[in-house]
């Protein structure tokens, strides 16, 4: 069958399977490797990605059930040469190591972020709790948020990533 | 020697200043992975690629009647179907395993766990060659599986490795260390004697990425490029050569981005192998990636270690003995990734870091119908399991004394002045100094307030409890004359180049999984030779352009690669000194190094700086007689001993008493590594492994059913931590250089895993305490905290 769909603001029309998943579509029909693939069962959230502006788990999806619609990845988030500022915050608190679920985790706090440009630690921690990281324990990724939040609020000024002891 | 420093608190903004050396920088590695730009195995697209995909068993133990590919073979996007048969006719149907044993790549006589490889299928997709599978038709027999550890041994257990000569029972492996003569003596005269049964579940490391590889073999130039997930390289090139038959030079691995390991990327597995083949026969490349449910049922697990610990001591808490009887499983094949003198790793570091008079540990180890493995998940090599069983059986001692714990463990530290420590197992403890990092664990938690409001809490019938765990690690392995992997040496080689203008590549053994190495390797050579971390490129991963070394794992990159490359580094300061005394017309002895400069003593006004001396080496002109062109040197670090890190850990749970969820308040976590070359990347070490340890504690376990199944085969039966469950980490540092390693470096990528279960599990028991509970086995889960509250607390396995 024939898919088309809109990612990152690109338009591509694809001959598929019926079958195939969204995330195998993304990475090896159109090139786009951030988007991981972690688990099959909508666990561990590396697979990320924004349908029409919503944070889906592009495992469970298939590729169709995107035909006309938007599609927004990690590689997206960049815009004209500028990081977001969510990017920024990961790179500014330490809110990575392996890199493995940093595009989801990006994808999903940037949404956060658009509905919420305030939140708490526990609307962060609520938020990403689709998601699994095995290598920060989180605090980090929630620094990176608050971070990015204050970034864009402009009212960054002199956020601690030290231990709050 | 330990100097209590108060943690930096770093703004933002700092952190863009590079610092030229040793301090918190941001990581090389992240604009590309913020930008979703990383490397990994299963991103790579070779022109014709190929998928494989394999079959594996649905049983734990079972005959192998009848293996029919025909209609897999005639499927129109098939292009290769293999057996273990004939993988049999090649002489490749079974493999060495890091210890000394041997696993079938793919089974050929029986299958002896479920998820055991079966055959592969090379296709031209990804959904194509799953496909296949369905269409391989394998007939079993089924055989009765060994489940229970404890009747392994029983004569009526099925024999599970007939493959090998003459083996009659399930026996593994038997290992003792320690004097138990002595220890019985101290054992029989002691005033107080305190018993433990504890388990250790098998757990499972589950990096976000799972296994995988690319193998792509050129026919006309006979060579094989390995594209894998390995924390070892150069190690599995070596095992490649040996294996395959290929000549080693012909072979290069290349690790890429790795999303994680923890362990899990030691071992080489069956579906590697598989690739390599695949690629071999098919002339094209070939991708093996595997799903999560194979991750989790066929990798690398870790622990499975069922304990009895005792602990002799005198009524005033003077801890005089300990000792253990362990029983572990190690599954189908002895997979163990362990030093081969040591077939339980460095489990007899079982006597903690207390200064006690004798000790004795005696092991069994048997197989069963369960995936091998056994050291993984961030362990340092079975510390994990050594640091649960003392610091549980501390905790059940200072119970039975009705001891405060910390008193108890300050009471029996090994004193600062007695380092070089040599314990009643053997190890040699290089350095320490306990106590001043136990009492800044006790001044972030705020100790004795905690104790109050726990007091004041169970008055009122609220269930708060405060664990405390102190730990000494054993890592950096290690010295050759001890410590081999298969025949391989544990030495590490690092060479670095400084090119003309003054730029630096520096090229490292180990292999990162996301620890940072591009940033902390940058730091370590700028500390040395004040070129700024910027200027510096760092290579790991590729066997083709790194010098040989053992890989990342048992926290040994920054104790042995960065003793390498701080040395290296020096050596190379070395010969930039005597070009400088040429630049400069003075004697060699005449200079002195001002990081990034050599100047004349006594005139500051007469210096040159390493980018200087760079173009010197390089360029035209003479150079001082005897003295070489370049600027480059490579090093082999063979290291003196193990390093010895320690931390002191303390967690503060509630438990709600109507559902007996735990949930973990706060989480102290003071951590001496030695010194600390970026403390941002440190802290984030120690995050993640804390959040391991709630895990193991809480949550994660692989259980089978009686047959064998396993039951923990996806995320949604195997739980891992999300940012629900975990707290907000409070960490602290001390720092007790190791006097052997160059800089002083002692490692920490595992220490919190290590650490932390046993204090999550002692806050846990503290406040059970109301009920008369003494001990609970992990993962303590509401269910299994319920039972401990109502007296029925039992093992897990």
């Amino acid at each position: 069958m024939q898919v088309s769909m809109t990612v990152n603001g690109e338009e591509f029309t694809r001959e598929i399977e019926g079958r195939l998943l969204l995330v195998h579509f993304l990475r090896d029909h159109l090139g786009l490797t951030g988007t991981h693939w972690g688990c099959d069962t909508s666990n561990c959230g590396t697979c990320v990605v924004w349908l029409d502006g919503e944070p889906v788990k592009s495992c469970t999806v298939l590729a169709a059930m995107a035909g006309g619609h938007e599609v927004r990845t990690v590689e997206g988030l960049e815009q004209g040469g500028q990081l977001d500022p969510i990017q920024q915050g990961f790179m500014a608190c330490h809110g990575l190591q392996c890199g493995f679920c940093t595009p989801g985790m990006l994808m999903t706090t940037r949404a956060l972020l658009d509905r919420d440009p305030n939140p708490s630690e526990s609307d962060i921690r609520e938020a990403i709790s689709g998601q699994i990281c095995r290598c920060t324990g989180y605090a980090t990724i929630v620094r990176s948020v608050q971070w990015a939040a204050a970034e864009q609020a402009g009212t960054r000024t002199s956020v601690v990533t030290g231990s709050p002891s | 020697m330990t100097a209590l420093v108060d943690p930096p608190v770093t703004e933002f903004e700092d952190n863009d200043q590079k610092p030229m050396g040793h301090g918190r920088m941001l990581r090389k590695e992240d604009p590309r992975f913020i930008r979703g730009r990383g490397h990994y195995v299963d991103d790579l697209q070779l022109k014709g690629m190929l998928h494989l995909a394999i079959l594996r068993s649905p049983m734990a133990h079972g005959r192998i009647v009848s293996v029919d590919i025909s209609a897999a073979s005639a499927h129109p996007k098939v292009k290769l179907v293999v057996t273990g048969a004939m993988l049999a006719e090649q002489g490749l149907a079974w493999m060495p395993t890091l210890s000394n044993d041997v696993q079938a790549v793919l089974a050929t006589d029986k299958v002896r766990f479920q998820g055991q490889e079966v055959a592969f299928v090379v296709a031209e997709d990804r959904y194509s060659a799953r496909d296949a599978l369905e269409l391989i038709d394998v007939e079993y027999e089924q055989l009765e599986a060994v489940v229970d550890v404890r009747k392994a041994l029983d004569p009526s257990a099925p024999i599970i490795r007939d493959d090998l000569d003459g083996k009659a029972d399930n026996h593994c492996f038997d290992w003792q260390t320690g004097d138990e003569a002595a220890t019985e003596a101290v054992f029989a005269s002691a005033d107080v004697v305190v018993s433990q049964d504890i388990v250790y579940p098998r757990v499972h490391p589950a990096p976000m990425e799972t296994c995988g590889a690319v193998a792509d073999y050129d026919g006309i130039e006979g060579k094989l490029t390995l594209y894998s997930t390995t924390q070892a390289p150069h190690a599995h090139r070596t095992l490649y050569a040996i294996v395959a038959g290929l000549p080693e030079h012909k072979i290069r691995i290349v690790a890429g981005d790795i999303g994680g390991g923890f362990g899990n990327k030691v071992p080489i597995y069956p579906g590697y192998v598989c690739a390599i083949v695949g690629s071999l026969l098919t002339g094209k490349p070939v991708k093996w990636v595997e799903d999560r449910s194979e991750n989790l049922i066929s990798t690398g697990f870790a622990r499975d270690y069922i304990m009895r610990g005792e602990i002799a001591a005198t009524k005033e808490g003077k801890i005089l003995a300990i000792r253990t009887n362990v029983l572990a499983d190690h599954g189908a094949f002895n997979g163990t990734a362990a030093p081969v003198k040591y077939p339980a790793g460095f489990f007899g570091v079982f006597t903690g870091s207390y200064d006690i008079q004798a000790a004795f540990c005696k092991m069994t180890a048997v197989y069963t119908n369960k995936a091998p493995g056994g050291v993984a998940y961030a362990c340092s090599f079975r510390i994990t399991e050594a640091v649960y069983l003392v610091e549980r059986i501390v905790a059940c001692l200072a119970d039975e004394l009705n001891m405060d714990p910390v008193e108890l463990r300050i009471k029996n530290f090994i004193q600062p002045e007695q380092f070089p420590y040599t314990t009643k197992t053997g190890w040699v403890y290089d350095s320490g100094d306990y106590e001043p990092t136990m009492r800044e664990a006790m001044r972030i938690a705020g100790y004795d307030e905690l104790r109050r409001e726990q007091a004041e809490k169970r008055e009122r019938g609220e269930l708060m409890g405060i664990g405390v765990a102190f730990f000494t690690e054993a890592v950096g392995a290690g010295p050759r004359k001890d410590m081999d992997i298969l025949g391989l040496g544990m030495a590490d080689g690092c060479e670095l180049r400084i090119h003309p203008t003054g730029k630096a590549v520096v090229r490292v053994s180990c292999m990162s999984q996301g620890q940072g190495h591009e940033t902390t390797f940058a730091q370590i050579i700028a500390e040395e030779i004040g070129i700024p971390p910027a200027d510096i490129q760092v290579v790991n991963g590729d066997t083709d352009q790194t010098p040989f070394g053992l890989g990342t794992y048992g926290s040994r990159s920054t104790p042995v690669s960065g003793a390498a490359a701080a040395l290296v580094a020096r050596k190379v300061r070395d010969k930039a000194q005597i070009i400088a005394s040429g630049m400069l017309e003075v004697s060699v002895v005449d200079l002195e190094w001002d990081k990034g400069s050599f100047r004349v003593k006594g005139d500051p006004t007469k210096s040159v700086t390493i980018q200087e001396i760079a173009m010197r080496a390089h360029g035209a002109g003479d150079l001082p007689q005897g003295v070489e062109g370049g600027l480059e040197a490579q090093i082999c670090y063979n290291p003196e001993n193990l390093t010895y890190p320690h931390g002191a850990y303390i967690c503060v749970v509630d438990i709600d008493p109507g559902t007996a969820q735990v949930k973990v308040r706060r989480f102290i976590a003071v951590d001496d590594c030695g010194t600390r070359i970026n403390p941002m990347i440190i802290e984030g070490q120690v995050h993640g492994g804390l959040t391991d340890g709630v895990g193991m504690a809480l949550m994660e376990m692989i259980a089978f059913d009686e047959d064998g199944n396993c039951l923990g085969g996806s995320l949604m039966d195997y739980l891992i931590p999300t940012a629900l469950e975990v707290p907000d980490w409070e960490t602290g540092f001390t720092v007790t250089p190791s006097p052997h390693h160059p800089i002083g470096a002692k490692g920490v990528g595992e220490s919190a895993t290590v650490g932390s279960p046993p204090a999550v599990v002692n806050a846990v028991i503290d406040a059970l305490k109301p009920f008369g509970v003494r001990h609970a086995d992990m993962p303590l889960t509401p269910s299994r905290v319920w039972d401990a509250m109502n007296g029925n607390a039992k093992p897990p396995i």
